[in-house]
């Protein structure tokens, strides 16, 4: 049955369409969660505020659970889901950089452009960086090319890498984020502050 | 010792509800399109697609048009991202007015005047549009997408992201705390 799309049962332009709709309950989901402002996102560096550690985990494991029983139910071909490729070398230098800005900005793209929609004058800034930064790449693309293109590992999954089964590995990552959930809890008792 | 201070809460959603929510709608995307969520993607469409229109024969040039070229055939700014960030927009906005939270405003630590935080914002967003880049995706879809189909280079991504902000916090706190 699923994905609809690439099975052909939705049309390209519903797929469009459906798209709009989910990124709606992105967006959504994200300000009520509290992701339009940058100092509560920053919390979770400070202990302050682990708000984005118990969404971030929570929501990794709901989807993560949610394809591995809909493949078991024969609803989903998890063949034909689009799975990251991993270039090990950018995939860490990239994610360094993006760590930096996180921190130096206090938001990532999706945050902000949920927090520009709700007023916040240092998310529509932040946009406007990430237009400059995602140009300069397209601009200088040669110089950096052999890094992007360096170490490609293919398709793995993390589970394969490590020798488990999907849904052994699925079970310790719920263990370790539990662990995490019980750290933040007690990180926000300890260093409490205003709400953002 | 009891805590004597009160703490001030905003109405914000559980985290784990929403957490909850947040997965579902990730699940809805890969059960509806084969693939997870995104936000720097889009980015990625408009620039190419401005360039297309703005300097169409320097930019087919391009080593990054042709490899954005590669996954997307036609007009680049019709694609899945595209639609699903202004979905974002109207989710973001419609959330913030039934809660009450539209307002515009510079955001930023008392310790900080707006001008400082406005350039440490550009200076952040700068950073992470190169590095969605050069990573393949940002937080939605490299890091949150990769994990959830279990994708080795999404949790590498998450690591290095979430590791890096983490060791770097102390040089930034008085931005924040």
């Amino acid at each position: 049955m699923g994905p609809l799309a690439i099975n052909e049962i939705i049309s390209e332009n519903t797929n469009f369409f459906l798209a709009f709709i989910i990124g709606i309950g992105f967006g959504f989901v994200l300000e009520q969660s509290g992701f339009s402002s940058s100092r509560k996102l920053a919390g979770i560096f400070y202990g302050y505020d682990a708000v984005v550690l118990k969404v971030f985990f929570t929501a990794a494991i709901t989807a993560m659970l949610g394809l591995l029983f809909f493949s078991l139910f024969g609803w989903i071909d998890l063949d034909l889901v689009y799975v990251n490729p991993t270039y090990l070398t950018s995939a860490i230098i990239g994610g360094v950089i993006m760590g930096v800005g996180f921190i130096m900005g206090g938001y990532c793209p999706g945050t902000s452009f949920c927090g520009a929609s709700i007023g916040k004058i240092d998310a529509l800034v932040f946009i406007g960086g990430l237009f400059i930064g995602v140009m300069i790449f397209g601009l200088g693309y040669k110089l950096w090319e052999g890094v992007y293109m360096a170490a490609f590992k293919g398709f793995p999954k993390i589970s394969e890498s490590l020798g488990l089964s999907d849904g052994l590995f699925g079970l310790l990552l719920i263990i370790a984020a539990l662990g995490m959930f019980w750290a933040a809890e007690w990180a926000e008792k300890r260093f409490p502050r205003e709400e953002y | 010792m009891s805590e004597t201070r009160e703490i001030k809460k905003t109405r914000y959603l559980n985290p784990y509800i929403g957490g909850v929510l947040l997965g579902l709608v990730l699940l809805a995307a890969n059960f509806v399109a084969g693939r997870g969520l995104g936000a720097s993607g889009a980015i990625k469409s408009t620039i190419v697609g401005a360039a297309t229109v703005i300097a169409p024969e320097a930019s087919e040039k391009s080593a990054f048009v042709k490899e954005f070229r590669e996954s997307h055939q036609g007009n680049p700014m019709k694609t899945w991202l595209v639609f699903e960030m202004l979905g974002v927009i109207v989710g973001g906005f419609l959330s913030g007015a039934i809660a009450g939270r539209l307002k515009l405003k510079v955001e930023h630590s008392p310790k900080i005047t707006s001008r400082k935080r406005i350039l440490l914002a550009l200076g952040g967003g700068i950073l992470f549009g190169f590095g969605s880049q050069l990573g393949r995706g940002c937080t939605s879809g490299s890091a949150l997408s990769g994990m959830a189909v279990l994708s080795l280079g999404g949790f590498v991504t998450m690591m290095a992201i979430f590791g890096t902000a983490f060791a770097m916090a102390y040089f930034f706190r008085k931005n924040w705390i």
